[in-house]
């Protein structure tokens, strides 16, 4: 029986032979799909879960969202550190946000972006009661970081992937 | 090596780029060692991780793109490799510390009561 190559993987693949090579030649493109094709089918087994993306384009809006945040907690956690937060005290803590995404590929690109944003980082994910816990750097008031995370980000990623 | 003159429309934002880089980075390894405990020491170390290699990361396409005459963006491929790893390793370390403190906060309840009275036992029941 043939096992489907899955088209998502194959096209990422593809892109990324072709980047580290630095090229767009016709035989680049040629040898990178049969080498990306064989890699998958010989990965399909271990991969069982497949994405279903619909409305893609969505994913680049969150990116640039996500590309602001990060140059903005950047700032912030850089005045934290070196103490231009005036007088204040800063208060770290956790912060628990009931999820309602489910599906593993979005909660992977939601874990990336929790990474990548300074100042906050993802502790605990309990699936059982749908609860993301995250430790935030400098928490002024919990439910405007609970609402940013489930507009800015979950929403997006659910529109994506579920 | 072959080293070219750089022009200085591409010389000027990649010496930028390198140089707000370098401050962040530098920030946040400096708050690496300045925050008070594990859990803000771990939000550091992310500026560099994040924006500081991004800003390096540019200003060596800009550099290599100039150099080489034609436009070279493989660097793109570093930044996925560092966001898509980030998340495994902080949750390992942060798993780590959450189990650490536990069990330190588990042993201190344990002894407590066998320090002062000698009612150890009692007390780890009713806990």
């Amino acid at each position: 029986m043939m096992r489907r190559i899955p088209p998502v993987f194959l096209v990422v693949l593809v892109i990324m032979w072709l980047l580290v090579n630095s090229t767009v030649s016709l035989g680049h493109i040629v040898l990178g799909t049969i080498v990306s094709a064989l890699l998958l089918l010989a990965a399909a087994p271990l991969r069982p879960l497949q994405p279903t993306i619909r409305r893609g384009y969505r994913l680049f809006t969150l990116m640039a969202v996500v590309f602001v945040d990060i140059v903005r907690s950047n700032i912030g956690v850089a005045r934290v550190i070196l103490g231009l937060v005036g007088e204040r005290d800063v208060r770290a803590g956790f912060v628990h946000i009931p999820l309602d995404m489910t599906d593993p590929h979005g909660l992977a690109g939601l874990s990336m972006i929790i990474t990548a944003t300074p100042g906050t980082i993802w502790v605990d994910l309990n699936l059982k009661e749908k609860r993301l816990t995250i430790h935030v750097l400098d928490l002024l008031d919990e439910d405007e970081w609970i609402h940013r995370i489930k507009e800015r980000y979950e929403r997006p990623l659910m529109e994506v992937f579920e | 090596m072959n080293w070219t003159e750089l022009p200085a429309w591409a010389a000027l934002p990649a010496a930028l780029l390198l140089i707000i880089g370098g401050l962040l980075t530098a920030t946040g390894s400096l708050g690496l060692l300045r925050l008070p405990n594990f859990l803000m020491r771990m939000h550091g170390p992310s500026m560099g991780n994040t924006l500081g290699a991004g800003s390096v990361l540019i200003a060596s396409m800009i550099i290599s793109s100039v150099t080489a005459g034609h436009p070279v963006i493989h660097e793109i491929l570093i930044t996925v490799f560092i966001v898509t790893s980030a998340p495994v390793t902080a949750m390992l370390l942060m798993r780590a510390a959450i189990y650490r403190t536990r069990v330190n906060e588990e042993r201190r309840r344990q002894q407590l009561p066998a320090e002062q009275s000698g009612q150890s036992t009692e007390r780890s029941t009713a806990d």
